[in-house]
């Protein structure tokens, strides 16, 4: 059975429809991707898969449970965790402080605990700075754990939003252009870490990008939108090839 | 039934003065998304500018309401060049709390200039009331009231809708960024929009001022909050909205001031508010929008 | 992990030293005769405006909500306090608990329909909310109505307030540097990605405010059994910006900055007595001020502490080498 299965889902916003009978079957392990023209309505998926729009129809069912009508932080608890296109980092906040407060639901104390500063929050928070550390490890920004989160350059800051999506621990990790703004060289080791971060945490992954480089080298199936409707699925080889993929993007460029 | 018509007269007149304000703060919130508590105090800085010019100058009426809209209209934009075009990329928290300094300041800095002490207004328009049915008065204290509030809604209707400022003012509110580079000068038009919200309230003020006989330096606050209300009632950053709405709540306070429970009358101006704000954030006339993630 | 516990536990009795000393030494002083009335007036102000400015922090600074009706939670725990003395008989502490109770449902009723209000029209609801409170009080006359509630015993002094104070500031402390308090914290740093990340965002907003509102009515509960008499007017707001100036003043979200900013102020505005006016007119160009040149207060969201002067040093060292990296 599939993790995630989304069935028909649209949404409009006034009259028109960004997105209209979208399906998805996303299986453990998968990693996926969304492309499609500016506009397409891929962030708007995004929006409605982590509870941020309220589909106008149609369903999405996470381990056959719906998640529509959820609240985002709710579809987080059960295990979905994404980042932002336009980067949405704690900004005034340091690097390890971001993700402490992702790892806030994991916490082992209690309100209680933290206003009387009771044996319990002492070894919670040693728990949450140390598995904190260790994920900022992973992402290669140990060594600046104490600078704002504002300060990091671009590509960094878009690490620091994956390494933080993590700390909530979800199974399904949600990536809005990860790539975008990143030089060759950051690219393709932020491919590299995708991939390693899939199997090491068993993650299942989608993500939406630009970057066909990227799109083509890590994902093993595609998923195409163009106008809210899908075009196209298929391994990338076939949509390399595929015609009405291919007119969408040229008339895009056409344009 | 007396009653009613009775307070329905006097709640257009006290609705007037609320409409007045309220589109300075309408304007003003839908060219900049501010809310200038400031404004209030302007409305009190008008009163004083027409007593002022009546009882120290002696002049009349009309030229008296010309004086102070014109000196509070300069007022405006001083307001807004010195206090808020500085802040005007900074976070809206920052600008709200220089607005409830700028309000401060005028409202104390006027007790300062003039004592607290309470100044009543020369007799310009000595009261005349007008029998209508049985015990129904209107005063043409009121008439005055009305027929000049009307007046300045049609010709701020007509600066909106059929001059280049009005245009101007409705490209900025619309898009700064898009208004800009269509070439039109926003500052110049942000400076306009605060002249033109500060001369109707300082109208307002006049208007009170005679209709009233008192004014203090505090008399802004309640007003102004009120007018505010009035503003989110209607759907702020909508003219009409706000004209819709001081009359509404002008309304609403004489009729519960005329059934005797006039000490409920502030709380009910913002009971009105909370449920405006819970129900229907974008108020009477406006449309509720959601953010783009 | 056990000695990081009672290394911990270690400093704080330490810092408990120094705060019971300054108590003690300020104690003996007042009751000796030593201290002039008027500075032990102004030490029960400090005490008061330090819970005010503090829990006002809570949900302003920290949490970026928008709130400018404080004066009217503290009206509900004064009267409320005043009311369990006065007609009740019990207690003091239990006449403070329920004044302070009182004013944190009232927080919760405020908070749950307004709070997911943004900035501006935030800070209009509470300001409106802050106005039904007063006229409420004003319409009650077994209250006192208009004219005020007097007779009420004076059972608060310098004891209680000094350690309540204490007290508010631990407790809003512990909350801040907790997960909790980071949970707050990202509401004011970006509530969609803050939701995004799990955080419930509406049980923390509504948490702040409850708090806020909960010791905002203890310090009304002090206020009351301090000076015996009350006033609806007491609670305008008036008394809300005055609140509002020292958290801004202070920073928005440094504890040690309301702290700092509620004892120059209280002094300042002490030394003012006699010129309202003036007073409130400082007060407005120190807004003002502040906003156009130092927006982020005197401690921005920086706590003090004397490790900032060994810091100071390094900072400057690291400035020259400064790169313009993210400005
Ligand atoms: N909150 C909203 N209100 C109105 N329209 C919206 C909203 N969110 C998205 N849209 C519209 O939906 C359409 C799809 O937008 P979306 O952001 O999903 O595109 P996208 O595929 O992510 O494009 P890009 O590659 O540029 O990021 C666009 O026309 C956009 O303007
Ligand atoms: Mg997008």
């Amino acid at each position: 059975m599939a993790l995630l299965s989304v069935n028909d889902l649209s949404i409009s916003f006034g009259g028109l429809k960004a997105v209209s009978n979208f399906n998805m079957q996303l299986h453990k392990n998968d990693l996926a991707g969304l492309i499609g023209p500016n506009g397409a309505g891929k962030t708007t998926v995004f929006n409605m898969l982590t509870g941020v729009y309220l589909p106008t129809s149609g369903d999405i069912q996470l381990d056959g449970k719906s998640l529509v009508g959820l609240k985002p932080y709710q579809i987080n608890h059960r295990g979905v965790a994404r980042t932002f296109q336009n980067i949405r980092l704690f900004n005034d906040l340091t690097v390890i402080d971001n993700l402490k407060i992702a790892y806030h639901s994991h916490a082992r104390y209690g309100l209680l605990g933290a206003i009387c500063r009771l044996p319990g929050f002492y070894a919670g928070e040693k728990e949450i700075h140390e598995k904190s550390m260790e994920l900022l490890k992973i992402f290669k920004l140990d060594h600046k754990y104490d600078e704002l989160a504002k300060n990091l350059p671009y590509g960094e800051q878009r690490r620091l939003e994956i390494a933080r999506a993590m700390a909530t621990k979800p199974r399904i990790l949600l990536l809005d252009e990860p790539a975008a703004g990143m030089n060759p060289q950051e690219t393709h080791e932020l491919m590299e870490l995708i991939r390693w971060i899939r199997k090491e945490f068993d993650l299942t992954i989608l993500l939406i990008e630009h970057d066909m480089s990227l799109v083509m080298g890590v994902c093993e199936i595609i998923y195409v939108l163009d106008y809210g409707q899908i075009i196209a699925i298929g391994t990338p080889d076939e949509i390399r090839n595929n015609r009405r993929v291919i007119e969408a993007y040229l008339g895009e460029e056409a344009s | 039934m007396e009653v009613f018509l009775q307070q329905l007269i006097n709640g257009i007149s006290l609705g007037s003065i609320y409409a007045l304000i309220a589109l300075g703060y309408t304007m003003v919130y839908g060219i900049v998304q501010l809310i200038n508590f400031a404004h209030g105090d302007v409305y009190m800085v008008g009163a004083y500018l027409g007593f002022f010019a009546t009882a120290i100058l002696g002049w009349p009426f009309l030229p008296a309401l010309l004086l102070s809209m014109v000196v509070c209209a300069i007022l405006g934009m001083v307001i807004e060049k010195l206090a808020y075009t500085p802040l005007r990329n900074a976070p809206r928290i920052a600008a709200l709390i220089t607005a409830i300094g700028v309000s401060l300041f005028l409202e104390y800095g006027m007790m300062l200039l003039v004592t607290p002490q309470v100044r009543t207004f020369p007799q310009v328009l000595p009261e005349v009331q007008y029998k209508l049915l049985g015990n129904l008065v209107i005063t043409n204290r009121q008439i005055i009231i009305l027929v000049v509030t009307i007046a300045l809604m049609l010709l701020l209707q007509y600066i909106v809708h059929k001059t280049k400022i009005g245009k101007a003012m409705r490209a900025v509110s619309h898009d700064k960024q898009a208004a800009q580079l269509m070439g039109i000068n926003v500052n110049k038009t942000i400076s306009a929009t605060f002249a033109i919200g500060s001369a109707l309230a300082a109208a307002a003020g006049v208007l009170v001022g005679i209709y009233y006989n008192a004014i203090n330096p505090l008399m802004g606050i309640m007003p102004g909050l009120k007018a505010f209300v009035a503003a989110v009632l209607g759907g702020i950053g909508i003219i009409p909205g706000a004209m819709t709405g001081g009359f509404l709540l002008g309304i609403v306070e004489a009729m519960v001031s005329g059934y005797g429970k006039s000490l409920y009358r502030d709380p009910v101006a913002f009971v009105i508010l909370i449920i405006i704000l819970i129900v229907k954030p974008a108020g009477l006339f406006g449309k509720n929008v959601r953010e783009k993630v | 992990m056990m000695s990081m516990f009672e290394r911990k536990i270690g400093r704080q009795i330490g810092i408990l030293l120094v705060l019971a000393a300054v108590w003690g030494v300020i104690d003996f002083m007042i009751k000796g005769g030593i201290l002039n009335p008027y500075y032990e007036l102004n030490l029960i102000l400090i005490g008061i405006n330090i819970i005010l400015a503090v829990s006002l922090n809570l949900i302003n600074g920290f949490n970026g909500q928008f709130s400018i009706g404080h004066a009217g939670f503290m009206a509900v725990g004064a009267y409320g306090a005043a009311m369990i003395t006065i007609k009740a008989h019990l207690p003091f502490v239990i006449a403070l608990l329920v004044g302070a109770l009182l004013a944190a449902i009232c927080g919760i009723l405020v908070g749950l329909p307004t709070l997911r209000l943004r900035g501006d029209y935030l800070a209009i609801a509470t300001l409106g909310f802050g106005e039904i409170i007063r006229g409420l009080i004003v319409n009650i006359d077994y209250i006192g109505g208009a004219y005020g509630l007097s007779g009420i015993p004076k059972l608060a002094n310098w004891t209680w307030i000094f350690w309540l104070t204490v007290l508010t500031v631990l407790v809003i402390w512990n909350f801040v540097n907790s997960t909790h308090g980071r949970a707050t914290i990202s509401i004011r740093e970006n509530e969609i990605a803050a939701e995004a990340m799990g955080i419930n965002t509406t049980k923390y907003k509504v948490m702040a405010f409850t708090i806020g509102s909960l010791f905002a009515g203890l310090a009304g509960g002090l206020h009351a059994h301090y000076f015996y008499t009350i006033q609806p007017n007491t609670f305008n707001f008036l008394k809300s910006f005055d609140i509002l100036v020292m958290v801004v003043l202070g920073g928005q979200g440094s504890i040690t900055g309301s702290i700092i900013a509620a004892i120059a102020l209280t002094i300042i505005s002490a030394s003012l007595q006699k010129f309202a006016a003036l007073r409130l007119v400082i007060y407005a160009l120190l807004l003002i001020i502040i906003m156009l040149f130092r927006p982020q207060g005197l401690m921005g969201t920086k706590e003090f502490s004397l490790k900032m002067f060994r810091k100071k040093s390094k900072d400057k060292e690291g400035k020259q080498h400064g790169t313009a990296i993210g400005q």
